[in-house]
């Protein structure tokens, strides 16, 4: 089982210019360990951000877009697996940080914690390729390569809660930081 | 055909007019078979299939983010259920979210609030109580309203959406 933070802090290492969309403690945790102007975190509801990185990957064909969802969250989205599979884009990597909680909202297990087979699901739903990892090393040594491959891809990260980083909602939904977002976005 | 009946050619070239070249769409009893089937088949327009409405109003915010005007065409009964969406990614999110909204049901020449039918009868005050800007398109003069809400929605980053009371022919 992986740490999160430990998890973007070896993402942090391999990120080139991808825009990165994350949700909820993952955004909470990017925001301090890689803060970059093509962090978007601007998602605004929950089970949303699968959606947003989709509309972004298809708006940048040209530019990679990771997506650091959540199990609970997907769970409220799942359809999301379906139109980004049929949409297609190969700039799109959908990487979950299965932790089996809702843990932004108590930490309450989610349904069926730790038996769900999010792979399954995403292949099922016509993702190309998909990848699971319960290590950081692996992580750490798969992902050059998957920052290159085309996807749609599906990585499930198992994981865990790492250290304890503040959070900041208003952050998170800033509207001037998702302008500073379009701009960088524009520029880059 | 009558003169002031509904066209959906006629919606079409406004859409084309106000720079849409995304449509997110989930299909709609009122404007599928004219509307969004033409569109599907019109290389101008780049269109998206969602499973559920919600998801749409997510991916016309990021295609916004990455500098891109879109449609989302939907039903009036997934306008409703996206209301959450609506709320925290539109409204809060100051997001310029563009909805062509099919009102089915709705009785042709009765504006919508005066509809029997219970649905119908609440959307434009569910939009009100948002602060979201609406607009009826029953007749074909109206579709004169298409391009200046759209381009008031880009100015202002705000939603709004545009109710189609008839069947498009």
């Amino acid at each position: 089982m992986m740490q999160r933070d430990e998890c973007l802090k070896v993402f942090k290492r391999h990120r080139k210019d991808e825009i990165v969309v994350a949700v909820y403690m993952a955004a909470q945790e990017m925001t301090h360990i890689m803060p970059n102007d093509l962090n978007y975190t601007f998602t605004g509801a929950m089970g949303q951000g699968s959606s947003h990185a989709l509309g972004l990957a298809l708006g940048r064909p040209d530019k990679r877009v990771v997506l650091f969802d959540g199990d609970g969250s997907l769970l409220m989205n799942l359809g999301s697996l379906v139109t980004i599979a049929n949409a297609a884009p190969k700039n799109y990597i959908h990487c979950l940080c299965e932790n089996g909680t809702y843990e932004t909202n108590g930490s309450v297990p989610i349904p069926r914690a730790g038996q769900i087979r999010f792979v399954d699901m995403a292949k099922a739903a016509g993702y190309p390729k998909t990848y699971e990892f319960s290590n950081l090393w692996d992580w750490d040594y798969e992902l050059d390569n998957i920052l290159k491959e085309d996807g749609p891809i599906f990585v499930d990260l198992k994981m865990e809660p790492g250290e304890a980083y503040p959070e900041d909602f208003r952050r998170l939904y800033s509207i001037e930081y998702r302008d500073k977002f379009r701009e960088a976005l524009k520029k880059s | 055909m009558a003169d002031s009946e509904l066209k959906a050619e006629d919606i079409i070239r406004e859409i084309k007019k106000a720079g849409i070249h995304f449509v997110v769409a989930l299909p709609d009893r009122v404007t599928s078979h004219h509307l969004l089937k033409t569109i599907m088949r019109d290389p101008d327009f780049k269109v998206v299939q969602v499973c559920k409405e919600d998801e749409g109003i997510s991916i016309c915010s990021g295609l916004f983010a990455a500098g891109h005007r879109s449609l989302m065409m939907m039903q009036y009964t997934g306008l409703l259920d996206s209301v959450n969406s609506l709320r925290g990614v539109a409204v809060e999110g100051q997001n310029p979210v563009c909805m062509l909204v099919g009102l089915l049901g709705k009785e042709p020449g009765v504006a919508p609030t005066q509809s029997k039918k219970y649905g119908v009868k609440i959307i434009e005050p569910v939009l009100d109580a948002m602060g979201i800007e609406h607009h009826w398109v029953e007749e074909s003069g109206d579709t004169q309203k298409i391009v200046p809400a759209i381009e008031k929605a880009y100015a202002s980053t705000r939603p709004m959406a545009v109710l189609i009371g008839r069947e498009p022919k």
